[in-house]
């Protein structure tokens, strides 16, 4: 492990020649990786507050949100597709919850778990199955792809457009959470399951809402994140998926802003580890910041102290 | 009924298990003789035996001490490595490492093959051992991603630039001496698996099931949950690698793609299908899984009936199958075919029988 941090410093001083542009450039597209994975960090960890499961299939439903945009788009014109986008990822993410975890409720976790993992294995084969493993061409959203020019750096304007986006729905999510009767609901089953469906919170529903809320951020996180790669495949959600539950852990599970500073974390380190041509370790960095994350501050950087986790 | 002792019963059915291995080898014998006509039959055959190695493994871990592990497929990936790298014979080496070269240490590294796979064994039991301090102190799922997240980490490591002289970077390894009968593969598999029921049914197995069915109870009889957890990982670990070993034996060529998360992902289906906790279900789960998917295979075929092609088969429908199998199983026989139980004679008497005396309750 120490090799490995040596030769990531020495090649970082190689390179240390980069100009203000190139590091601006590289920073730019950190934060905008970033923003899209604190999108779907919070809906690890708003499922996570509530159910305390790993929602293994979240990464999957950001993959399948990709092939709705992509088919909704090839027959309406495209404010109607991102609509019908978000509301077909919505729709999978409550139908999920109602046919794959809601009957486990008093199961033992690793049921669930097992359940979760079930329902990524059947959206990635059925995805394989209904759209073959070849990646498909994302489509191009009028203006979002548009090159901007700020002196020596050119950016897109996705690029740009993705932390504001992000950091205006999570600024909504959060006055959602602590200002409605809805939000109200959720704090209290993620603070204690029984004692609030005994106050007269409907469990079921507010599971509903909160695997909804976390689907569509997901949903949108999928536009604005293959927007920028072009492409969608069966397993294009796995590997980000897992990098958004780390951001959710580092962030400290149950707490938005956590999941968004993660989010950002997970993405610019991650890019600046691709910068420096260490792309075949920059999958492994985030395992790293995993196990250290547990090691030094089990609860996360925002969690609450008294989750029995650790 | 109440008349036959304990110790009779256990020998009637050793003597059942005795006579299933026979005829098994007699079998593998009879296909062995008629390579050219049964070759795709001893395929599979080989990989089930593989998979039930390693399904049994990952059993030890989450079945029988309750610790969901998702790192298998980087375990399998340490002991495939060290057994390919131990086995290729000299003479090829040149032509698998022709871009990079070899570390000249390991030029002529050759050992037998059983020797390599314990070593292959040995390096991921030494892994867990690093891996278990900080990893086994989690509980429940976030074990679960961290040991994912090693597995994942050990892929990175293999496949990096830095390791190229060593793994084969990215190109991965092949030459790789295969089994020379199907007989060699029922061999090693038998004696691993033989070897992991022996220990599920000692006193250490006895300690896994104690810390897996209630912690503060377990250590409040003097068990040590710490240590008893970190040895049935590296215990899982250890038969995992050399799992891993025969999988390269029986792929021929290995690169780090072969060990993503999906192949864990793999193994857990053999052992939810199984029976999370049954020795017994995770080997026929093994054959069961793998021979299905190959007898499937025509799923994936476009099947035309009388001129009309009938649209659900493509390529990909008999994995959709699959896991529409796995989510039946965990949403409506949570414990897997078998559960907790265990295949076997008596079970099968006592089954028809209905249950008219106190169960004896398996071996263990």
């Amino acid at each position: 492990m120490f090799n490995v941090i040596a030769t990531i410093s020495e090649v970082a001083s190689t390179k240390a020649t980069f100009g203000f542009s190139v590091i601006v450039q590289h920073a730019l597209t950190g934060i905008s990786v970033g923003g899209c994975y604190a999108l779907i960090a919070i809906g690890y960890t708003l499922v996570y507050g509530i159910l305390r499961l790993i929602n293994f299939a979240h990464g999957d439903i950001f993959m399948v949100a990709g092939y709705f945009m992509i088919f909704s788009f090839a027959v309406m014109p495209f404010p109607l597709a991102i609509i019908v986008t978000l509301v077909a990822t919505t729709v999978l993410g409550i139908l999920i919850e109602k046919f794959a975890y809601s009957p486990l409720r008093n199961a033992p976790r690793m049921s669930v778990m097992i359940s979760a993992i079930g329902v990524s294995y059947l959206l990635q084969n059925l995805a394989t199955y209904l759209f073959t493993a070849l990646p498909k061409a994302y489509p191009a959203i009028p203006g979002l792809k548009q090159v901007i020019k700020i002196g020596n750096i050119s950016t897109s304007l996705v690029t740009i457009l993705t932390p504001i986006i992000t950091i205006l729905l999570v600024m909504l999510l959060l006055w959602l959470v602590n200002k409605t009767k809805i939000g109200m609901a959720m704090r209290a089953v993620s603070r204690d399951y029984e004692a609030a469906s005994l106050m007269g919170i409907k469990l079921n529903k507010t599971i509903s809402f909160t695997f909804a809320i976390g689907s569509v951020l997901a949903a949108v996180g999928s536009i604005l994140y293959f927007t920028d790669r072009m492409t969608v495949f069966p397993y294009s959600g796995s590997l980000p998926g897992l990098k958004c539950f780390v951001a959710a852990v580092f962030g400290g599970i149950g707490s938005i802003p956590g999941a968004l500073v993660g989010g950002f974390f997970i993405g610019i380190c991650e890019t600046i580890i691709k910068a420096a041509g260490l792309s075949t370790f920059s999958d492994a960095f985030t395992f790293i910041v995993l196990i250290v994350m547990l090691l030094i501050r089990p609860t996360g950087l925002f969690g609450e102290k008294n989750i029995d986790k650790v | 009924m109440k008349n036959i002792n304990f110790k009779s019963r256990m020998n009637i059915d050793l003597l059942i298990y005795l006579a299933i291995i026979v005829v098994s080898a007699v079998i593998l014998v009879f296909l062995d003789m008629n390579k050219f006509e049964y070759n795709y039959s001893i395929s599979i055959i080989e990989k089930s035996l593989v998979y039930a190695v390693v399904a049994l493994s990952m059993n030890i871990v989450t079945g029988f001490t309750g610790l969901f592990s998702l790192g298998q497929a980087g375990f399998m990936a340490l002991g495939a490595y060290t057994t390919a790298i131990l086995t290729i014979p000299a003479a090829a080496r040149p032509n698998v490492y022709y871009m990079n070269g070899i570390l000249p240490a390991l030029e002529n590294a050759v050992v037998p093959i059983p020797i390599a796979l314990i070593l292959g064994g040995v390096v991921a039991a030494a892994f867990a051992l690093i891996i278990g301090i900080p990893v086994l102190k989690l509980k429940s799922d976030y074990l679960a991603i961290a040991t994912l997240g090693f597995s994942e980490i050990i892929r990175a490591v293999i496949a990096s630039p830095m390791m190229d002289k060593i793994t084969n970077g990215s190109y991965g390894l092949k030459s790789i001496p295969g089994f020379k009968s199907s007989l060699e593969c029922f061999a090693f598999s038998l004696v691993c698996i033989i070897l992991m029921i022996l220990i599920i049914n000692s006193s250490t197995g006895r300690d896994f099931k104690a810390v897996r069915e209630d912690e503060i109870a377990a250590r409040s009889v003097g068990i040590n949950i710490f240590k008893t957890k970190q040895l049935s990982f590296i215990v899982s670990s250890f038969f995992t690698g050399v799992g891993g070993g025969l999988l390269a034996m029986f792929m021929r060529s290995i690169d780090s793609k072969t060990f993503q998360i999906t192949l864990t992902y793999d193994i857990l289906l053999i052992v939810v299908l199984g029976g999370i906790g049954s020795i017994t279900g995770s080997i026929v789960g093994a054959f069961f899984v793998t021979a299905g998917k190959e007898i499937l295979r025509f799923f994936d075929e476009p099947l035309v009936v009388a001129g009309v092609e009938i649209p659900l088969f493509k390529p990909g429908f008999r994995m959709v199958i699959f896991s529409i199998l796995l989510m039946v199983v965990v949403l409506f026989f949570r414990k897997g075919l078998l559960g907790g139980k265990e295949l076997s004679i008596n079970g099968l008497k006592k089954f028809s029988r209905k249950k008219d005396e106190v169960s004896v309750g398996g071996v263990a």
